[in-house]
């Protein structure tokens, strides 16, 4: 032993190797925040991988139970409703419609809108540019009615055009898009133009590809975003075979009233599955996101 | 506009066109609807309805509940931006720190923000379970009776503490983010101006994280008002009772629930005055705000 | 003021690399040192060694008669500028400049005094209530200079102070930084890569490359005698001339024959001579061919073939030159020869 360390502070004499306790301290208060974000997450998991018996008599425990697959079974093909339609699975397969169409909705109006004004004569474009921005004061919140009667008027009560069409307008894409554009060196249209290119020709041949890690960027908050979604379409879906998952999250936690054994398994795997998607998709594409996030600055 | 832009009459019309017929259809004339919906009285069997002037608005500014939801409304917003505030960027003054992990606790801090507002209700139930939920159990240990859904304050506590979880992340990415874009050599040549780790903080990381604070405060004040909704619908288990409720719930709940279409939209433009004055505020934060270059 | 003594540095970083090697030197009280080499050579890690901004993997570094491997960048008593110059960009002028003052909890009449002497001295006084968005990049330097002479430090660090400027304020920011530091009396240590800053503004120059110190010596002995074929090449615009050559009894050859000067050994060498220490002389010893003469106005520099090899000389402007073929005679006591190996001067 003396030998060794003999060995060690003959070739690094100098190095020290101290404990700041500062950097503990940073450490501390940072596994602290994770664990204050982390463990309602762990609870939920842990209960579904019980009995709701076993939940209820000894709440989360450090035990994983067994009951996973069977719990995975009851959320995504047993119906929680009247009509017996709004399984796990449809409910998945309506998130991902509501995620994926409102995010490429936005994308496409809002890169759209922003190609009009950024690289058009148009004698109208601040007007235009108004318009659009005056959106950013009328959230959904403060015109939910009248929003909801001209859904119905037009026949889109539970219909996925009725779920997705009325979200996609954005003044968030535009101006993001709008932003990126403006900083795309001018040379660019008039070498295309020299080069024979028209409007639709440069869009989709030039300004589309150079867009792409911003489309990246944008498509993962939008669909995010548009996944979590939960007024419109508690409002707009009222027939059960349209819910959504975040949607249908309401119904679950009726579940858990009423009955006499609450079913937390189910109603918590119902919940992870809800979560686990969009988590995922922050968590991968991490850099995308906070870049688009950031960078789009509402 | 670019230079060099394209003279084609028709085409940028077209590519307006869908944003704009989806705007004016959804977005303004709901708006006027609900603007001119406030000053009629509806009778309640749907049989037409009356002029009744600012009768809706004195009703709701006379009205104690209103007021009283209100009042709740205004705590709220301040405890959730504080806190959610306050615990992002002590979160994110760290994380730029440390070397080992910091990849990973910006995972572990961050993750949250993909959970929908109404989930994170759902979590928050599930925290505070009446039979079994940790939370509660804990409350308990200290001899605290917690009754969520039951007791105004215990419910109230709840849903900011389950909207500031919702939020930090958030928070934390941008006040992280601000970190990281101050440059490095102001922070040594304070390292060697002030011994102090708090001065330098105060003086000059605080200071040089202003912008990015304003913005979040004006963020944050909009989520507290908006975006809690799903988690108040949650946390309430769609019963509102004497429970506490934000403003926007209360739109929600007289016009869906209680069938008052002129009462809830009254309270709708009240709303829509709000976000402009705050839309106003953070424009004139912005013109002023000092660009750091 | 204070003397500054490195001994044995070394900064080994976690993950294995060796940016400085073990470095020893000493500084004078009121001496003006300069480390200069390549980008990556480790001038810049030595600097913020000293200052504190970097931890010391080994050895000794002393400021004054103290031991400050461990001491806080704040207790060295020393004041740096910075590339960016680092201005708080929050603060106006008048408290940037007095920022460190305040934090060592000197009267506020006092501040005030200092500031304003500072900023007379440096042509500031109009724009002490600006921020430092308003200044223009001149402007910037000269607070980032106040901010570090108001300090009254024990040493003063530059790192690449001049670098963001174009080339006329460079000039004119050279001459006062040497002028201010000459009055004040203050130890400095510079870090540039700009080799003509280095030899226009040191008492001393310290050649860095790839972690080790090259050569230590006055502007003059750096530029007539480099120590190695490195100091040779990087230091001096255009720079030195390196040929091959041979020893061979007891003269050095060039181009298989023609003797230049008397020298001592045997086999291959490598010659060294600065371009204005060669001559056009029809009656000279070697063929140099003209490829291209680069017109400066004060002077001429003839590039150009020599032994078959890249050759610079260096003539004044009354003499007329052209492309093609001529002679030219190199002064024998200005030959340096370096090992053809090691490239260390033989």
């Amino acid at each position: 032993m003396t030998d060794v360390t003999q060995i060690q502070t003959t070739t690094m004499p100098m190095r020290k190797f101290r404990i700041r306790w500062s950097d503990v301290g940073d450490h501390l208060v940072l596994i602290l925040g994770s664990l204050f974000m982390l463990v309602p997450l762990l609870i939920v998991l842990q209960t579904t991988t019980t009995t709701d018996v076993a939940t209820i008599k000894n709440g989360p425990e450090l035990v994983i139970g067994d009951q996973f697959g069977v719990n995975f079974d009851k959320a995504m093909f047993e119906a929680s409703g009247f009509s017996g339609e709004n399984t796990g699975m449809s409910m998945l397969k309506n998130s991902l419609i509501l995620g994926l169409g409102f995010a490429l909705g936005k994308i496409a109006i809002g890169m759209m809108a922003a190609y009009a004004l950024v690289y058009f004569r148009l004698r109208f474009a601040t007007f235009a540019f108004w318009l659009i921005f005056t959106t950013l004061l009328l959230p959904l919140e403060v015109r939910i009615l009248p929003s909801y009667e001209i859904a119905q008027k037009l026949g889109l009560l539970n219909s996925y055009s009725g779920l997705i069409v009325p979200l996609i307008a954005s003044a968030t894409a535009t101006f993001f898009f709008r932003q990126f554009f403006r900083s795309v060196p001018e040379e660019l249209v008039e070498a295309a133009r020299i080069d024979g290119a028209g409007p639709v020709k440069f869009f989709i041949d030039i300004l589309v590809p150079l867009s792409q890690t911003m489309i990246a960027a944008m498509f993962i908050i939008m669909f995010v975003f548009g996944w979590n979604q939960y007024l419109w379409p508690t409002m707009i879906t009222t027939e059960e075979h349209m819910y959504t998952l975040v949607r249908g999250i309401k119904q679950i936690t009726q579940d858990l009233e009423g009955t006499n054994i609450p079913e937390y398994g189910r109603a918590n795997m119902l919940a992870l599955i809800a979560i686990l998607p969009p988590v995922l998709v922050v968590i991968f594409f991490q850099s995308w996101f906070v870049k688009g996030l950031t960078e789009s600055d509402k | 506009m670019k230079r060099a832009g394209f003279t084609t009459r028709w085409l940028p019309i077209l590519l307006l066109l869908p944003q704009l017929i989806i705007i004016a259809i959804f977005f303004y004339w709901p708006a006027a609807h609900a603007v001119q919906s406030s000053f009629y009285l509806q009778d309640p069997f749907g049989f037409g309805s009356t002029f009744v002037g600012l009768d809706n608005y004195t009703d709701l500014a006379g009205s104690g509940e209103y007021l009283k939801i209100a009042r709740f409304t205004l705590v709220f917003t301040i405890l959730v931006t504080f806190f959610s505030l306050a615990l992002a960027l002590l979160l994110a003054v760290k994380a730029d720190k440390v070397l080992r992990g910091a990849r990973s606790y910006r995972t572990l801090l961050m993750w949250v923000y993909a959970v929908a507002p109404p989930v994170a209700g759902f979590i928050g139930l599930i925290m505070f379970d009446q039979s079994w939920g940790p939370l509660t159990e804990l409350a308990r240990s200290i001899g605290w009776d917690f009754k969520l859904g039951v007791n105004f304050n215990d419910t109230a506590i709840a849903m900011v503490i389950v909207s500031v979880w919702k939020q930090v992340p958030v928070n934390f990415i941008f006040f992280l983010s601000g970190l990281q874009s101050i440059p490095k050599a102001v922070r040594e040549a304070a390292l060697i101006d002030n011994r102090s780790a708090s001065g330098r903080f105060w003086e000059v990381t605080f200071p040089l994280l202003a912008p990015t604070g304003f913005f979040l405060l004006i963020i944050n004040i909009t989520y507290a008002l908006f975006d809690t909704f799903g988690i108040v619908d949650t946390l309430v288990k769609g019963e509102p009772g004497n429970n506490p409720m934000t403003l926007v719930y209360k739109v929600y709940v007289d016009g869906f629930r209680g069938n008052d279409l002129g009462g809830s939209s009254a309270q709708s433009v009240v709303l829509m005055v709000l976000v402009l004055a705050l839309t106003i505020f953070q424009f004139r934060l912005v013109e002023r705000r000092i660009h750091y270059t | 003021m204070a003397q500054v003594s490195l001994q044995n540095i070394r900064k080994i970083y976690p993950n294995g690399f060796e940016a400085v090697t073990r470095t020893s030197f000493d500084i004078a009280d009121g001496e003006f040192v300069v480390l200069v080499g390549p980008s990556g050579c480790g001038k810049s890690t030595l600097l913020r060694m000293v200052a504190g901004l970097e931890d010391i993997s080994e050895g000794h570094l002393s400021i004054g008669d103290r031991v400050v491997n461990d001491v806080d960048p704040a207790d060295r008593d020393i004041a740096m500028v910075f590339q960016n110059y680092a201005l708080y960009p929050h603060m106006t002028v008048r408290k940037n400049i007095g920022y460190g003052l305040k934090n060592r909890k000197t009267p506020a009449e006092e501040i005030e005094r200092k500031v304003v002497e500072a900023a007379k001295m440096l042509n500031l006084e109009p724009y002490l209530d600006r921020k430092p968005s308003q200044l223009s990049g001149g402007q910037r330097q000269r607070v980032a200079m106040g901010r570090a002479v108001v300090r009254d430090p024990a040493l003063f660090l530059f790192d690449e102070p001049l670098s963001n400027l174009d080339a006329k304020l460079r000039n004119q920011m050279r001459i006062e930084i040497k002028a201010l530091q000459r009055r004040l009396g203050v130890t400095s240590i510079y870090v540039t890569h700009d080799q003509v800053e280095a030899m226009t503004m040191a008492d001393r120059i310290i050649v860095l490359n790839e972690g080790r110190i090259e050569q230590v010596g006055t502007p003059a002995e750096i530029y007539h005698s480099p120590a190695s074929t490195f100091v040779a090449s990087f230091m001096g615009a255009p720079p030195m001339n390196l040929i091959n050559a041979r020893l061979e009894g007891g003269q050095v050859l060039v181009n298989g024959g023609t003797p230049l000067a008397k020298a001592p050994g045997a086999g291959a060498v490598t010659l060294g001579i600065r371009p204005e220490d060669v001559e056009l002389n029809a009656a000279g010893p070697l063929d140099f061919h003209v490829d291209i003469v680069e017109e400066l106005g004060a002077h001429r520099l003839l590039h150009g073939q020599l032994a078959e090899q890249n050759f610079t000389i260096h003539v004044s402007k009354e003499i007329a030159a052209v492309p093609g073929a001529t002679r030219v005679a190199l002064k024998p006591d200005a030959l340096r020869l370096f090992d053809v190996e090691t490239g260390k001067a033989l």
